[in-house]
């Protein structure tokens, strides 16, 4: 058994209804610890209204080697942007 | 907007301080600092330097833990619950300043005053122990003062409402972090069962002090100013009894340590920690006694 506690990646909400952002990581023995210590560690200053904590290990990534397969693709597909038509006048927030 | 800074992303309006939220308050803002009716003002500044030296000599045996504590994440835990106890000791030594005049502000209480002028119980004092007596310290520390706050949100004294409802949402998270500490200890090894046993048993010797009314109390707790101590045993054995079950621990049997004829921490008798720690708290302060920053 490892003496080092496992790794958490911590997301915080700020107050206005944004989306959850990873702000850091830290070490807890389990869940409900990750949590607190999210709290002491990423909310002293007003940060957050809200938290999720994950076990990095829980957490499936892209790999840099599959850089060019997973995303150079995309890169001249131009048209997929919604720019090549005409908005109507009163169509608002758009 | 820019998601590429986290802390831009979710900081209000002030995207150029780093790191910093926006919508602090003002604990005091708007309450009327004038003394109610009928309340001594002498024994208001001592009460309210009882409860401030309790948090401030307090603070100062969580602020050893920097750089001590087992690990990085618990060590801010502890500065933090420190920092916020010595804000409410900043609070309640300016009211105790107000109170006897407005001649002396909070830095003559915390840093020019002499042992036997601090009100402070004398579990606030004791020396810095292991992790295991620092978790029962602070569960027994935060669970008697958010008894003690709870009941003076409800003070007729404004300013002592507002600092205590500020105290309750504090002191709520200490004692969850306490008590959440106990059950993993507790309820842990063998031999982190035996060390949080020991923590226990060396902070239970100081809590019937907690429960001892001082005149001064008592007289404000008539006054509706402040609250009789002993009031609050019932809530804070119920609470420790639930902690304590969850733990696997039991109440530790051993006799608590007297006054001096009769007198503790409430009368400025305090035990042989509290010179060296008022030491360390002030020396800077009696050597630069003109200095700011």
């Amino acid at each position: 058994m490892s003496s080092e506690w496992p790794l958490y990646e911590v997301f915080v909400r700020g107050k206005r209804g944004l989306n959850h952002v990873h702000v850091g990581s830290l070490h807890a023995a389990d869940d409900e610890m990750a949590l607190h210590h999210a709290r002491d560690l990423y909310t002293r200053r007003n940060e957050g209204v809200s938290i999720w904590v994950v076990k990095a290990a829980d957490i499936t990534a892209s790999s840099p080697d599959e850089k060019d397969p997973f995303f150079a693709p995309s890169g001249d597909k131009v048209y997929r942007h919604p720019t090549f038509y005409d908005i109507p006048d009163d169509v608002p927030h758009m | 907007m820019s998601f590429d800074n986290a802390y831009e992303a979710i900081t209000e309006e002030n995207s150029s301080r780093w790191a910093f939220g926006t919508g602090f308050e003002d604990p005091l803002s708007g309450v009327d600092t004038t003394i109610p009716d009928g309340v001594d003002a002498a024994e208001l500044a001592a009460y309210c330097l009882m409860l401030g030296d309790d948090a401030l000599v307090f603070s100062h045996r969580l602020q050893q833990w920097c750089t001590n504590a087992p690990e990085l994440e618990d060590e801010v835990a502890l500065a933090n619950i420190g920092l916020d106890l010595l804000g409410q000791a900043r609070l309640l030594l300016a009211r105790a300043g107000r109170a006897e005049g407005g001649e002396h502000g909070e830095d003559y209480y915390a840093f020019f005053r002499d042992e036997h002028e601090f009100r402070n119980v004398r579990l606030a004092e004791l020396e810095r122990g292991d992790f295991g007596e620092l978790t029962a310290r602070l569960l027994v520390l935060s669970t008697w003062r958010l008894a003690l706050l709870h009941r003076l949100t409800g003070s007729r004294d404004p300013v002592l409402s507002a600092i205590a409802a500020k105290g309750v949402k504090e002191v709520t998270y200490h004692r969850d972090y306490a008590a959440q500490w106990t059950v993993r200890l507790g309820d842990g090894t063998d031999y982190s069962h035996e060390r949080m046993t020991e923590g226990l048993a060396t902070v239970w010797p100081y809590v019937d002090e907690l429960f001892t009314p001082h005149p001064v109390e008592l007289s404000l707790a008539r006054a509706g100013v402040g609250v009789d101590p002993s009031r609050t045993r019932g809530e804070f054995d119920d609470v420790i009894g639930q902690v304590l079950g969850a733990a696997t621990l039991t109440l530790p049997e051993v006799p608590s340590v007297p006054g001096v004829s009769g007198r503790a921490g409430r009368d400025g008798v305090h035990t042989e920690a509290m010179g060296y720690l008022l030491a360390e708290l002030q020396s800077v302060a009696r050597a630069h006694p003109e200095a700011t920053w």
